[in-house]
């Protein structure tokens, strides 16, 4: 079994003040620290946790630029097989679906039975890469997989549904499935991990290789403005040493009721 | 003047309430720029649930085969798109469910309309679509716009809109014929599982102490049950807890957990992520302990302490075992 896993590199904004950039179209990223895709995570995983049982290859797929190649080192010291990062320069000029095409070009020039993406990427919070490319592609899909038997030629799969629901499906190969958290329980990576898989093979295309014209890649979706919250009125906050913490907190319990 | 589509959501024969939150805004949407409303339901022996919503749009359109039975995002978009193409329907609702999750980003690529995902509000001005959502774990909102296009593709967050009617319809039933002669089936409906049912109901719970990602490794999950013992409490969590199965499913609180209703919550060390707090909106109180003073929580939540957790419980755990020894 062939499987493609595309991953993506976010920031990490737990804890900090994001600030926005003057262009007014995002936020600034230079002083964040970077990590792979929680979703991604599961997803290079399960990849990897199938061909241990099933044989075949495991390829790591990112759109992005040189800083981004950390997470592909990443997949690979996990157990990739192969990396393949696409330079795509400027990425604040694509929308999802310039993204979805860049991956799809990349993606039909090797064999594959099986692609994962995540089911969210936790910046953009959109949900709509891995659904695309199935379409875009026109192989079989599944969303929100939490569950996966290999059978021959086909897959079971469970996707998670609303309140604890889970819908079990028979789906044809190939397909694409995006992989919800929770699937599995990704391996750790070491630094000597990253350090030995240094010797695997990381391709770097050029975007202007893939031969796509502007107009195929403009953009539909826009950003017209990012912002701060707006103020809501917020919660009471508690202040003081932890113990004066520690009363206040008990007389709340006390008036609502549920000190006994 | 144009159509507004929402694509109703139903499971085991019950609308979903995303479907009538859609209709309202669809509604409030229709009113204001004059378009109509048009409830698009695909299922089998669904007549009743058409009836459900026929005040609430100006037509449904209903589409009753057998391989509509369960939602199939590959039946779905055929029928879909093939609808949609049939209109022009200036707008297209989706849910940003698991299921509308599928279906939208399909349509988008078929129709070749614009998409926007997970949306919180929706508007039209100076007759240009805006829709606006949120990135970035809720820290950051924003506004999106989208290029030209004879019709645009949505997906609603859940629990954003009310569920009520809006306004005065009579919605017309029109029953559409299947237009499409054979659909492949590519992905077989198997069987809906449910979670095991574990020993505690959260849902039934006075008192939820809930821990989240904040508590750092498995170990530290002690402190928190120790002091929801001290306190005749409940431990619940947040999905992350769960996904490194530190603690069982059952336990977990949100859209895709189990939605609670205690009088008092208390979150610790949990950001606050929408689909977290989807499933408290029953709570009475909710106290949040988080060192982070931008977390979401803190907008929702009605006490917050901002600090570190680890400072905090052990305090509380005392102060609480102190009164109870009297
Ligand atoms: C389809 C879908 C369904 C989902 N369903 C659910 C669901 O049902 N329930 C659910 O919970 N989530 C759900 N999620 C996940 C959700 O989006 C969030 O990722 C999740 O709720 C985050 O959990 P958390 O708040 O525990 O972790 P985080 O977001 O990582 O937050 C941890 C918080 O702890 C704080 N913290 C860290 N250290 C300390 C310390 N020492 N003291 C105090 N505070 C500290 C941090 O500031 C941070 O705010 C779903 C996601 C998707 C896509
Ligand atoms: N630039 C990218 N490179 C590779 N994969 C991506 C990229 N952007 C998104 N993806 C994939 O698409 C999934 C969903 O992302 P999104 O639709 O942006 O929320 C992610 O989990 C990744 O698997």
């Amino acid at each position: 079994m062939d499987i493609v896993v595309c991953v993506k590199r976010v920031p990490l904004t737990e804890e900090v003040d994001l600030v926005i950039d003057e262009q007014k179209k995002g936020i600034k990223k230079d002083q964040l620290a970077f990590v792979l895709n929680d979703w991604d995570n599961y997803a290079i995983e399960e990849a990897i946790l199938i061909k241990e049982r099933h044989g075949g290859t495991v390829t790591a797929v990112t759109v992005g630029n040189e800083d981004d190649e950390e997470v592909l080192r990443r997949c690979l010291a996990m157990g990739a097989d192969r990396a393949v990062r696409v330079e795509a320069g400027d990425m604040s000029r694509f929308d999802s679906y310039g993204i979805t095409k860049i991956l799809c070009r990349v993606v039909k020039e090797q064999p594959y039975d099986l692609i994962f993406t995540g089911v969210l990427a936790n910046d953009d919070y959109h949900g709509m890469v891995g659904m695309m490319m199935a379409e875009e592609l026109g192989i079989n899909h599944a969303n929100m997989v939490i569950g996966i038997e290999v059978e021959d030629g086909k897959l079971q799969t469970t996707s998670e549904l609303e309140g604890g629901l889970g819908e079990v499906s028979i789906v044809q190969l190939p397909a694409l499935l995006a992989i919800q958290t929770g699937i599995n329980e990704p391996r750790y990576v070491s630094i000597l991990g990253i350090r030995k898989a240094a010797k695997k093979e990381l391709k770097v295309i050029d975007l202007s290789e893939l031969g796509m014209t502007d107009e195929e890649l403009a953009p539909r979706a826009l950003i017209d403005e990012v912002y701060l919250p707006p103020e809501t009125e917020g919660a009471q906050i508690l202040s003081g040493d932890p113990a004066a913490i520690a009363t206040e907190v008990v007389e709340i319990l006390t008036k609502k009721g549920v000190m006994e | 003047m144009s159509e507004i589509f929402v694509i109703v959501e139903h499971r085991l024969n019950e609308i979903r309430d995303i479907s009538f939150e859609m209709l309202w805004k669809a509604c409030e949407l229709a009113q204001t720029h004059s378009h109509t409303v048009t409830a698009i339901l695909l299922g089998h022996e669904v007549n009743a649930l058409a009836e459900q919503i026929s005040d609430r749009a100006d037509t449904v359109l209903l589409f009753d085969d057998e391989r509509c039975k369960n939602f199939n995002a590959g039946t779905y978009k055929e029928i879909v798109a093939a609808l949609i193409q049939e209109s022009n329907p200036i707008l297209t609702l989706i849910g940003n469910t698991s299921w509308g999750m599928e279906l939208a980003p399909c349509l988008a690529v078929k129709t070749g309309y614009p998409l926007g995902t997970d949306c919180i509000d929706i508007s039209f001005q100076d007759g240009k679509l805006i829709a606006q959502r949120q990135m970035y774990d809720g820290k950051i909102f924003s506004n999106i716009s989208f290029a030209d296009s004879p019709g645009y593709l949505l997906t609603v967050r859940s629990g954003v809109f009310a569920k009520d009617p809006l306004g005065q319809r009579k919605a017309e039933i029109v029953k559409k014929d299947f237009p499409l002669a054979e659909v492949p089936l590519k992905k077989e409906f198997v069987e809906y599982v449910e979670t095991a049912a574990g020993d505690v109901d959260i849902s039934q719970a006075e008192l939820l102490i809930s821990v989240g990602r904040g508590i750092g490794e498995e170990e530290n999950i002690t402190l928190v049950r120790e002091f929801a013992e001290a306190l005749g409490g409940i431990v619940s969590c947040s999905r992350p807890i769960v996904d490194k199965n530190w603690l069982p499913k059952y336990l977990q609180v949100g859209t895709s957990g189990k939605s609670v209703s205690p009088k008092v919550y208390i979150a610790i060390g949990i950001s606050g992520a929408f689909q977290h707090m989807a499933g408290v909106t029953g709570a009475g109180t909710i106290i949040a302990i988080n060192k982070d003073h931008k977390a979401p929580i803190f907008r929702t939540a009605d006490y917050g302490i901002v600090d570190d957790l680890f400072k905090i419980v052990p305090a509380l755990k005392d102060k609480v075992q102190e009164l109870k020894k009297g």
